[in-house]
């Protein structure tokens, strides 16, 4: 990985848009490419193949019952909308403290929230005793329900994101459109009709910052609100464990600190795959991805402790019950691993500048993306074994919670198909934002307009 | 009674004009046949089982039971079942003038169990969903163990309906929450809203009893039942329509549930009415987990005096185990 070049003069400058041009252009994947996305069509056909069998017999397919009656769809809910708010953190929030390191990698985090924001709405649908009612949310919606608040959020959130994507990426839609030769006719189409007849101009690049301007204010306050309402509705309730004022904090400081993980795991993947990238992601930005990902970490970190251990010191009747459980019971094993390889590992480590090397950071994103996922779990399962009244008067099969095949396929459908939105972007759009990290590398704007698309 | 009869026809319109033959085998099925009439039937329960003192008409009909036996009846006694209520919208209303309370005396209480069985029945429940469960109660070890029944608690603050997305489930100017189970969406928001387990969900397509199977819906019966729906006690805003009891209420044979209009200060139940407020001060009567600020509709009187000697369930597979619950 070599260091950043900067352009000395226009001529320096135009060769270097060239070469940004060239190497972002995106292309055919090889064989390892190929069988990834038909491993992820396979994981994907079961999941729908399992989720027609659960309209036709119902819920009944799952391990729910009447005592836990949200379980891994709703955690796995919780996680998609968790690793979303990275687009937020990545695009908006370093955008406006003027980080100079994020242009190369704004656009990774913004497809991995909306890839994620669909499949939170979608998975949330798939949870609904009814989906066939589903018009009844407008029809019949109640603004006092969480629900209804995180529809709305939800979806302002989605519908931001989808253009704080779309707005930077026409001047790379119509370099496709214009550069790209044998490609097939639906392809062609497909740039053409999406470029929205992009010319380079310059009152076209002025609309799109200004765009971007105000998207990136607006993203902010959304996206605090998507994983604050979704935390609402678990604290609205008043079961131990979910009965906390401190849920929105953690949640969110959650959230960051997954979300950053998303992107260091995305990063060094691209990097892997097409390694012409090293130039644009390099050494540099994992050193810092990995600076961000402590900080979130602590952050989370100091939330956590604040939502376990002032219970804990108490000890109150019934959240006592459930603390033990997680504390020494049942789910032990899971919360300390969580804890102890998903946060505590991974903040030690990067500590150390050798850590935060693009392979260890791999390795640390991939724990704590796992334990993200396992902590949302233990968030909302233990809790709901843990009613008021004893648990008495129901089939031995709803005392426990245990999730089908089917409820698991159908999860892992969800996050498969998250990776194949991913994925497919990457195979038809160039991932980095030419003119953007031009721009931060120094590159007039003028030259940009003019030479962008020779 | 003559409001009753008129029921009937409008209910068995549809199912008599659909299939004859369907509609001969639910005769069968639910132990009266009517022989004489054509347009009498889907509707026909065990008529005889809770009305035994009511005025005749003087109208008789020949029905034939299970075994075969024809007899004659009168045509008061024959009762519609109870899905021929009100619609929809009407459910909606509630009862004008009322505001039902339950009062629970757990000093009374043996897990007879009689009134879950009556639940059961008339609700057309499956074994394993439960509108009225019995739980055993035990504070600590040190105190006795004793009997809980816990229907619906009907809270006057109810977060099961704050909670709800599409106002599925609602409370009515009578106090009773109910479900319109033609419009929840399944979210089951409000079971975990619910801190009292009482909320039930039909997790697969629930087996409605053919005689049952073309009834009008209406949220006051819950019948038919629903797939993907959440469904919970009612306090029988049928029965109540028709100014009885409901059914738990009825069918104790120990009196541990007195059921009234709060608004006349008067529960009564079913052997002995008294003024509501004079029994709560009288027996300390108090309500479950009062704490949580959700004002249920049910008081419990405590179980100081027992009538009857604790006696744990010797074949429920459930051990209950130790509940270190406070009441409210
Ligand atoms: S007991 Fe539960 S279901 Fe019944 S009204 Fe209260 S909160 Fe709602
Ligand atoms: S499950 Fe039905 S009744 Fe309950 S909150 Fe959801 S929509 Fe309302």
């Amino acid at each position: 990985m070599r260091d950043i070049i900067k352009p000395k003069n226009d001529a320096e400058s135009i060769e270097m848009l060239h070469k940004f041009n060239q190497d972002m252009l995106p292309h055919k994947f090889g064989k390892l490419g190929k069988a990834w996305v038909v491993f992820l069509l396979i994981v994907i056909a079961f999941g729908l193949y399992n989720y027609t069998k659960q309209l036709r017999f119902g819920l009944s397919v799952t391990g729910l019952g009447d005592t836990v009656s949200w379980g891994i769809y709703i955690s796995n809910f919780v996680f998609f909308v968790a690793i979303s708010l990275v687009g937020s953190l990545i695009t908006a929030v370093l955008r406006l403290l003027g980080i100079s390191w994020r242009s190369p990698i704004t656009r990774i985090a913004e497809v991995i929230a909306v890839a994620s924001i669909v499949f939170a709405g979608l998975i949330i649908i798939v949870d609904m005793g009814r989906p066939d009612r589903l018009l009844n949310m407008f029809m019949y919606g109640r603004i006092q329900s969480p629900i209804v608040w995180d529809v709305i959020v939800v979806m302002t959130y989605m519908s931001i994101s989808v253009l704080f994507l779309y707005f930077p990426l026409l001047p790379g839609i119509a370099y496709c459109r214009d550069h790209l030769k044998n490609i097939p006719k639906w392809q062609k189409w497909m740039y053409k009709f999406l470029a929205l007849n992009w010319q380079n101009r310059r009152g076209q690049y002025e609309l799109v910052k200004k765009a971007e301007t105000i998207l990136a204010i607006m993203i902010i306050p959304v996206a605090l609100s998507i994983h604050t309402v979704t935390s609402w509705l678990f604290e609205t309730t008043f079961r131990p464990g979910w009965d906390s004022t401190n849920f929105g904090a953690y949640f969110v400081s959650g959230a960051f600190m997954l979300g950053a993980g998303g992107v260091v795991c995305a990063m060094y993947i691209l990097l892997r795959f097409n390694p012409k990238f090293n130039q644009y992601i390099t050494f540099k930005h994992f050193d810092r991805m990995g600076r961000l990902l402590v900080l979130l970490s602590l952050i989370y970190f100091y939330f956590t402790v604040n939502e376990y251990m002032m219970p804990g010191y108490k000890m109150k009747g019934d959240e006592a019950a459930h603390l033990t459980e997680l504390f020494a019971g049942k789910y032990a094993f899971m919360f300390w691993g969580v804890q102890i390889v998903g946060m505590i590992i991974p903040i030690c480590l990067l500590f150390f500048k050798r850590f935060r090397k693009p392979f260890p950071m791999f390795i640390i994103s991939i724990c704590v993306i796992v334990g993200a996922w396992f902590k949302r779990f233990l968030i909302v399962i233990p809790t709901m074994l843990h009613p008021f009244l004893p648990m008495q008067e129901i089939t031995e099969a709803s005392k426990v919670y245990n999730p089908t095949l089917p409820e698991w396929s159908i999860t892992a459908a969800s996050l498969a198909g998250a990776t194949l939105i991913i994925t497919l972007f990457v195979r038809y759009f160039p991932i980095i934002s030419i003119w953007e990290l031009a721009e931060e590398r120094g590159v007039d704007h003028d030259l940009i307009y003019e030479h962008l698309n020779d | 009674m003559s409001e009753n009869i008129e029921n009937i026809p409008n209910n068995e319109a549809n199912s008599n004009q659909e299939s004859s033959e369907a509609s001969r085998r639910k005769f069968l099925k639910f132990g009266v046949l009517a022989a004489g009439l054509t347009v009498v039937g889907g509707g026909l329960q065990k008529a005889f089982s809770d009305d035994t003192k009511k005025d005749t008409s003087g109208k008789k009909v020949k029905v034939m039971t299970t075994d075969g036996k024809l007899m004659e009846v009168d045509v008061s006694h024959i009762k519609p079942a109870a899905h021929c209520c009100s619609s929809s919208k009407e459910s909606r209303e509630g009862i004008p003038g009322k505001k039902f309370v339950m009062v629970i005396d757990l000093s009374r209480c043996k897990d007879a169990l009689k009134c879950q069985k009556a639940c059961q029945k008339h609700h057309l429940l499956p074994e394993q969903d439960k509108w009225l469960k019995v739980f055993k109660m035990q504070e600590t070890e040190e105190t006795a163990p004793y009997w809980m029944p816990k229907p619906c608690l009907h809270c006057d603050k109810p977060p099961c309906v704050k909670v709800c997305p599409v106002d599925a489930t609602f409370k009515r100017s009578d106090g009773i929450v109910l479900i319109d189970n033609e419009r929840c969406i399944g979210c089951r928001f409000c079971m975990a809203a619910c801190p009292y387990s009482t909320r039930v969900f039909n997790w697969e397509e629930p087996k409605v009893p053919e005689a049952f199977a073309n009834a009008t819906y209406s949220p006051e019966t819950s019948v038919p039942r629903k797939k993907g729906t959440v469904e919970k006690c009612d306090f029988c805003p049928d029965m109540l329509r028709q100014g009885k009891l409901p059914h738990c209420v009825a069918a104790c044979p120990n009196g541990v549930y007195y059921f009234g209009n709060r608004n006349e200060d008067m529960v009564t139940n079913g052997d002995e009415t008294v003024s509501l407020s004079q029994l709560l001060k009288d027996k300390a009567g108090y309500r479950y987990l009062e704490a949580l600020g959700t004002e249920p509709s049910v008081y419990y009187l405590p179980p100081a005096n027992r009538i009857f000697p604790f006696k744990d369930r010797e074949v429920e597979g459930e051990k209950p185990k130790e509940n270190t619950e406070k009441k409210g």
